[in-house]
């Protein structure tokens, strides 16, 4: 098992204790492409949070690829979201006084690449995207589907064990989304990359091949979804 | 480091007004510490310009008048100061510490009279240490010897700028040599003229001692003693060594031997001592009043980064999202705040040394003149480089601690509610 959560429980307190996590159980192997799926507010951005080692748990465990992911110092959570864990956002979170080709170069920089060594990489992902006539413009002159790639790009050029993509369609049109699904399911079926994609969308939940709902901080039903037929609205769309 | 480089550059490319703002703060209190040092060194090298004409380790003792009745005196009484009280001085009691030992006295009005012409003057009767005790120059001759001394003789040397109003036109300090000069229906030879200057405290001509005391029938008449001494090296010992000098003199003309205003000792060594302590605390206080000046700038600085740190909130977000460590966030707030501080700072610092060099050109070349001396109030009043090293130090510590706050908040910021923030 790549990732295995064991009863983890998570507690908000502000002000008023908020239980949004109840006892989550779950394994995820290497290279599943898997959906985790909820209403807001059923807690899969605090499970999503948790994954991505950005934010504690009160109870259980968590094991990333064979290390227990638990009450971390700032340093280690960071080094290992750096080693690990690549982010895909909703709204992309590019910087923006920085070229598409620097914002992928980032977290190179956090592991101590060097600036020739950084820039050859990052020219060699974008250019796998399509983007290396993008490479020097800056996040405002792209379109959305073009900074969600860069994002992605960002993500992978640490050749993390997980892509963790938070409504990674959320602010695309509906082609554009069609694209970036197909970019990542290219990705788990080529490059053989664990992505868990958190969305309250079934058309993009559909693409995956896993479904796992959650619902008021417990695991509902998980969906079986290689056949790609869980959308009620279709086969191959994706629901705007 | 290039790396590091690049983002605050960047930063501060997105900002320049609030930037220049913010910089001018730190200018101008640099700016204020400079010219401030400047102009104290000014005033303390006018001070000090001022001590050198004298021999710095030596003693002056004047008569005064008594204090407290002693020996069956009153008090009240007057002490002349006389020959043997120069003994007294010369003798084993102090020569563990006493060097050359010499003595003056005033005399005059006199009229000079030289080629015919005349000049008023007063004499000073004294012993050849006055040469070395006031840092008497002679322009020619020599000056008053031992064998002057010894044979009473009436050798005279003349002052500069009476000299100058004795010659016939056309020569020079020279041709006065061995020149006699009358007054008194006595004449004198000329042997030596000295040079004087502006800042003179009074224009007078010195003659022997001896011959003095001879000329104007006070034979054991003695207006001051003066010497120079080793071996003093504390405010405590010099204070011993007067009081036990103040008890002989006292002795051996019957008052108290603690009295204190029975004689007065101006000793030139601890006053250099509390003038010197007396600068130092002057150049403290305008640091301080400097570095107060410049913590205006400082507390600019600090709002700045936080501003920055607060619209910068999401990046640093998604940096420590994609990895970056809590000390790399607080690195580039540190090095911006120390960059911005560090470079204004230097601005500050250079227009504050021409401010300086302004100053010298202008006030620190007029004089002023103050009862019939002239006296520059300002010399060089410029800051060294020991002063340039201090203030790069104050002013990466100064960006190290404005941007400290800034800095640990940025550090602090946590990747999911930077995210959650639109």
């Amino acid at each position: 098992m790549l990732i295995e959560l064991h009863n983890i429980h998570k507690t908000y307190d502000n002000g008023q204790p908020l239980h949004v996590l109840k006892g989550i159980d779950l394994g995820i192997e290497q290279g599943e492409f898997v959906s985790i799926m909820g209403a807001s507010g059923s807690g899969k951005s605090t499970l999503l949070n948790i994954l991505g080692i950005l934010d504690n748990y009160d109870e259980g465990e968590y094991w990333l690829d064979g290390k227990l992911i638990k009450n971390l110092s700032e340093k280690e959570a960071a080094h290992y979201r750096n080693q690990m864990i690549g982010f895909v956002f909703q709204s992309f979170n590019l910087i923006n006084f920085k070229t598409a080709v620097e914002n992928v170069e980032l977290p190179l920089y956090y592991q101590g690449f060097g600036r020739k060594k950084r820039n050859e990489l990052a020219m060699r992902y974008l250019e796998h995207f399509g983007l290396a006539e993008w490479a020097t413009h800056y996040p405002n002159e792209l379109s959305g589907g073009q900074k969600q790639r860069v994002a992605i790009a960002r993500a992978l050029i640490t050749n993390p064990r997980i892509l963790l993509a938070d409504e990674p369609t959320g602010a695309l049109d509906s082609k554009t989304s069609v694209e970036v699904m197909n970019l990542l399911t290219d990705l788990n079926r080529t490059e053989k990359v664990t992505i868990i994609v958190v969305t309250h969308e079934s058309g993009v939940a559909n693409c995956t091949d896993k479904i796992i709902h959650i619902k008021d901080g417990i695991i509902g039903e998980t969906t079986m979804n290689e056949q790609h037929k869980a959308s009620v609205f279709g086969t191959s769309t994706i629901m705007k | 480091m290039k790396d590091l480089l690049a983002e605050i550059w960047e930063s501060i490319r997105r900002n320049k007004l609030r930037t220049a703002l913010t910089g001018f703060a730190v200018a101008w209190g640099i700016f204020m510490l400079i010219v401030l040092l400047g102009a104290g060194n000014g005033l303390m090298n006018a001070f000090n310009q001022q001590g050198e004409q004298f021999a710095s380790n030596t003693m002056v003792v004047y008569g005064g008048v008594t204090s407290q009745p002693a020996n069956g005196y009153e008090a009240g009484r007057y002490i002349q100061l006389n020959n043997n009280d120069i003994s007294i001085t010369q003798s084993a009691l102090f020569s563990e510490n006493v060097d050359e030992v010499g003595a003056t006295m005033y005399s005059g009005p006199y009229v000079l009279v030289l080629n015919g012409r005349h000049v008023s003057t007063y004499l000073v009767g004294c012993y050849p240490n006055m040469k070395n005790m006031n840092k008497i120059e002679l322009i020619c001759g020599r000056f008053i010897n031992p064998l002057d001394m010894q044979m009473e003789r009436k050798s005279l040397v003349l002052s500069a700028s009476h000299a100058s109003q004795l010659l016939n036109g056309g020569e020079d300090y020279e041709s006065l040599l061995g020149k006699s000069v009358s007054f008194g229906g006595n004449s004198w030879m000329v042997v030596g003229v000295y040079k004087t200057d502006k800042s003179a405290q009074r224009v007078e001509e010195y003659v022997p001692m001896p011959t003095l005391q001879v000329l104007t029938n006070e034979l054991n008449r003695v207006g001051q003693i003066n010497f120079s001494f080793h071996g003093l090296a504390t405010e405590e010992d010099n204070n011993q060594f007067e009081a036990r000098y103040r008890a002989a003199i006292n002795k051996a003309h019957k008052a108290a031997p603690d009295d204190q205003s029975s004689i007065w000792i101006w000793n030139r060594f601890t006053q250099n001592m509390q003038m010197n302590k007396g600068t130092s605390i002057l150049r403290k206080a305008l640091w301080v009043l400097g570095i107060l000046t410049l913590i205006g700038g400082i507390v600019g600085v600090s709002n700045i980064m936080l501003i920055t740190v607060k619209e910068r909130t999401r990046e640093f977000g998604v940096r420590k999202a994609i990895g970056a460590s809590p000390w790399e966030i607080m690195k580039l707030i540190l090095a911006e705040s120390v960059s911005i501080t560090a470079f204004f700072g230097y601005v500050g610092m250079f227009l504050g040394m021409v401010a300086c060099e302004v100053m010298k050109m202008t006030v620190g070349q007029s004089s002023v003149e103050f009862f019939g001396e002239s006296i520059r109030l300002f010399v060089n009043p410029t800051v060294g480089l020991d002063v340039a090293i201090g203030v790069t130090i104050v002013l990466v510590i100064a960006g190290t601690l404005a941007g400290l706050s800034p800095a640990m908040k940025a550090a602090k910021i946590r990747p999911i509610q930077a995210l959650n923030e639109t």
